[in-house]
């Protein structure tokens, strides 16, 4: 390569990076929450190719910055929805495009990495995040051990760009026997219990294994690889459970296998608010259901994430309105999960920190998201208000330093029937 | 003694019901013949297919009131601009006085009266009781477990027969929580299994031990229908309709065989000659619909099946009250407007099948925008207990779309226009002297995400009070199996910013 070319080739890197990283960008005047330090009034969030490089008060501006005015704004990190099936499943049902679900013949998919089914293409993503959401933690459902989830950026490039961990998370749940393929509670935890100690013995006589000596395995060798990395506590194990006595069960499975156990969905979690904080583990629960709808949730009530927090559990917040209109479409709605955790006790900096720092924290990505700070991807959302508020809209939304001005389908559709009968003209 | 006559009445009453059998003397048919002669035998109200025909009549009684007082409080009224700083007295069931100050006359006497209950709404906003036109609760109770699973009678394509209120569970604690959401008034459909599922109920959101004492005085009944997925996936591989074109054609033979059903009746009933026709329960519901006694509840989600549906009643002569789950409403609000039929809809659910791709924020707005009679629905128990914040994203996503949309108006998509779904405007929905005293009293703007309902008047009478437990009705079920809310219990917010 001679000198010309490299030179030429430095150049066009260079302007590849101005152009991708791009510019300088300045939010200025608004009331800023970095969910990592206090609330800052009159404050700067300073992008520089895709990166937070200053927050604060008094924070220099360059001249070339492009400068937007959040003034009389709240200026919050991009919000983080710690658990669905964004970006895995288009049409619920009855279109073959749903890809969240694994089929096994024993109810354990453990390999089953559910983004790599990921759409990125998603017509729900741009509608999530014009809402202020840029952050996701996708993952699968179904069976005894549903799969790995991962945590992507709302982005709608490719796979490979939007993940910001994978895996994230290995997922599984310990409410409902028969969709573990079980009868009872008891069976479901004694498969449950082969599967980790399978797992066990495989990680540590590989070997063995490989020669054909290992003593027999209840499941494949694929799903035992997947559940190496949980047994020996480098990836969360997210499992659902409701039932108190379920969630003590989980609880003592984690002391004994001494996985790292985030509990999900948690309905009684109230009634065993201070074994969880004990245990020090963090759970993930909605705000917005309080019906007893099975006998494994009769505890179901609105202020369980109050009730938690309260007792110094780590909470993070999914939508749990039920009827499943937490998927899809609504993935947007966790900000309103947020404001009515506010409404039934919890406090708005925990309710923001539950949406934003916390799930990040859980799937180690706090070093990339989930806050406003320095070094951290510009996921920055500027809202006309209260960010929990009805009434309140994204008015600009970063990722990686990228203002997203996409419509979306919702907004197409609104636009051509705004005005009866339709054009049907462009876009 | 008393015993003998007791025996003595069932045995009439026996007789009485049986088909065809001569009443005693001491007995009155249900509805007497008009005069003529002609006609010698007598009959039990169950042969006979009559208008209006009502077997399940509702005992329900307003529950025990005090003359009340709210004032100093915001007043969405339903019935026109906000009234600030305004005073209601709430008497005998009704709402007796609806004054712009608490200064108002009216108002002062009454509070000096003794026995007043005086409530100071400084800060507060009342509105007219919630109205859900569209609930399963009861029907779909909680736990929902295959034992209680009563919303679908999925057995045959249509099932005008079958009546939503005799799947209702009164002691459902889904009611409670409604009822704690601000919802005075629901109506319980069938589920939408079924090209015709059959008989709603319109019931008042309060304890009671049997439906017929939650039934709303002199409701009509609805008629659930049902287009497209949910008729065609389920009987799909059970003999069909297996496509949308099955679909309309189970309509239209039913309606067809509706149509002689009530001319024969209509008949017989204007001139009692010879033999009653056969009494069809299925034809009679349908027989209702075609005279315009009971209101048609159409679930539908496409804009052009929509279209459909209004031709086929055109076609047949009768009118669809409301879509529901009106999905794409927005697509032809100009029609609905033009036909008067009613849309209700969600606030943003969408994309879980197929026909609801389409679902977008501003449909509800932008269907009021057109004219139409535009309401939230919920179809939801989770989802009924927010109405206020369901409307107040339809109303936001109005707002953005650029249409000047006060909260006066949107209070309408929650009270009034779904009073005028189920035929009660007259009745409910407003607050405005003469109507029945349903009204909630919130924390604040009820729009906003943290406001929450304190206490819910039905008929005048204090059922709901967030801050007393004892006001705070628990169903059967929930007595030792939903646990007590603790001393721990969080019902107020917490530190807002």
């Amino acid at each position: 390569m001679n000198a010309r070319m490299m030179t030429a080739l430095g150049l066009a890197l260079g302007a590849f990076a101005a152009a991708a990283g791009a510019q300088t960008i300045a939010i200025t005047g608004g009331k800023v929450f970095p969910v990592s330090g206090p609330p800052i009034e009159n404050g700067t969030v300073l992008i520089r190719d895709g990166k937070i490089v200053a927050v604060g008060a008094n924070v220099a501006i360059p001249a070339d910055a492009q400068r937007v005015d959040a003034s009389g704004k709240w200026v919050t990190p991009g919000l983080v929805n710690p658990g669905n099936q964004l970006g895995l499943a288009e049409v619920g049902f009855g279109a073959d495009a749903n890809e969240s679900h694994a089929r096994t013949p024993d109810n354990i998919a453990a390999s089953f990495r559910a983004w790599d089914g990921l759409n990125p293409h998603s017509v729900y993503i741009p509608a999530t995040r014009e809402d202020g959401i840029t952050s996701n933690l996708s993952i699968p459902v179904g069976g005894l051990v549903a799969g790995q989830g991962a945590l992507i950026d709302l982005l709608s490039t490719s796979r490979a760009d939007m993940i910001v961990k994978a895996p994230a998370v290995m997922v599984a749940q310990i409410t409902d026997d028969q969709s573990a393929g079980t009868g009872a509670r008891g069976q479901l935890l004694a498969k449950l219990r082969a599967l980790l100690d399978d797992a066990k013995y495989y990680a540590a006589h590989r070997a063995e294994f490989d020669r054909g000596q290992a003593r027999t395995m209840t499941v494949p060798r694929a799903e035992l690889e997947a559940m190496v990395p949980v047994i020996q506590g480098r990836l969360p194990f997210l499992i659902y459970a409701d039932q108190a006595s379920d969630i003590e069960a989980a609880l003592a499975l984690a002391k004994e296998y001494g996985f790292k156990l985030i509990l999900g969905s948690a309905a009684e979690g109230w009634m065993v608010a201070d074994k969880i904080a004990a245990a020090k583990v963090p759970v993930i629960v909605g705000a917005m259901n309080n019906i007893p709808n099975s006998f494994a949730s009769l505890g179901t009530r609105q202020d369980n994430a109050a009730l938690l927090r309260k007792a110094g559990v780590t909470v993070a917040l999914m939508g749990n309105a039920g009827g499943g209109d937490e998927e899809l479409l609504n993935v947007r709605n966790i900000r309103y999960e947020a404001g009515n955790a506010v409404g039934y006790g919890m406090s708005w900096d925990d309710a923001l920190r539950a949406i934003t720092l916390v799930p990040a924290e859980l799937f180690g990505a706090a070093d990339r998201i989930g806050s406003l700070q320095p070094g951290r991807e510009a996921n920055v959302v500027v809202w006309d208000g209260d960010p929990f508020e009805f009434a309140t809209h994204a008015t600009a939304v970063f990722i990686r330093g990228q203002r997203q001005t996409d419509t979306s389908r919702q907004d197409l559709l609104m636009q051509r029937y705004k005005t009866l009968p339709p054009a049907y003209e462009g876009p | 003694m008393r015993m003998i006559p007791l025996a003595l009445a069932i045995a009439l009453l026996g007789c009485a019901t049986a088909k065809g059998a001569q009443a005693p003397a001491t007995t009155t048919p249900a509805r007497a013949p008009a005069a003529d002669t002609s006609h010698t035998a007598t009959y039990g109200p169950g042969a006979l297919s009559e208008p209006n025909a009502d077997p399940f009549p509702s005992t329900y009684k307003p529950f025990p009131s005090k003359p009340t007082i709210i004032r100093n409080v915001t007043i969405l009224t339903a019935a026109g601009p906000r009234i600030e700083h305004g005073a209601v007295l709430l008497r005998d069931g009704k709402i007796a006085v609806v004054a712009k100050s608490a200064d108002a006359p009216e108002i002062a006497q009454a509070a000096a009266r003794q026995g007043t209950v005086v409530i100071d709404g400084t800060g507060k906003f009342l509105t007219p009781g919630l109205i859900d036109v569209h609930s399963h609760i009861g029907d779909y109770p909680a736990p929902g477990v295959q034992a209680n699973s009563d919303g679908n009678e999925a057995t045959n394509p249509s099932t005008p027969n079958v009546w939503a209120e005799h799947s209702v569970w009164p002691q459902d604690p889904q009611f409670p929580r409604a009822l704690a959401g601000g919802v005075t008034t629901m109506q319980i459909l069938p589920g939408s299994a079924n090209l015709i599922g059959g008989r709603s109920v319109v019931v008042k959101v309060v304890p009671s031990r049997t439906v017929q004492g939650m039934k709303f005085p002199g409701a009509k009944y609805g008629l659930k229908m049902a287009c497209g997925e949910n008729p065609k996936r389920v009987y799909g591989q059970r003999g069909g309709p297996s496509t949308r074109m099955g679909n309309v054609a189970g309509y239209r033979a039913q309606w067809i065989k509706a149509e002689e059903y009530r001319r024969k009746w209509d008949k017989w009933n204007a001139d009692h000659k010879g033999d009653p026709p056969a009494r069809d329960l299925a034809m009679e519901t349908l027989a209702e619909v075609l005279r315009g006694n009971i209101l048609v509840h159409n679930h539908c989600y496409r804009a052009d099946e929509m279209a459909q549906m209004i031709d086929i009643a055109h076609e047949f002569g009768y009118k669809i009250r409301a879509f529901h789950h009106a999905v794409e409403a927005y697509k032809i609000a100009d029609i609905l407007a033009k036909e008067g039929i009613g849309a209700a809809v969600w606030a943003d659910w969408g994309g879980f099948k197929m026909e609801a791709l389409d679902a977008v924020r501003g449909n509800l707005a932008l269907v009021a925008h057109a004219g139409v009679r535009a309401m939230i629905h919920s179809d939801d128990p989770s989802g009924v207990q927010r109405l206020n914040q369901e409307v107040a994203k339809a109303l936001a996503a109005g707002r953005a779309l650029g249409f000047d949309i006060s909260e006066d108006e949107a209070v309408k998509w929650m009270t009034i226009n779904p009073a005028w779904a189920l035929d009660l405007d007259s009745k409910i929905g407003s607050i405005e002297p003469g109507k029945n005293a349903d009204v909630v009293l919130w924390s604040g703007d009820p729009f906003s995400v943290y406001t929450h309902t304190e206490k819910v008047w039905i008929d005048g009478a204090l059922l709901y009070d967030r801050s007393d437990p004892k006001q705070q009705w628990r169903t059967d079920f929930e007595l030792g199996f939903v646990p007590q809310p603790t001393s721990g219990a969080q019902t107020t917010g917490g530190t807002q910013r």
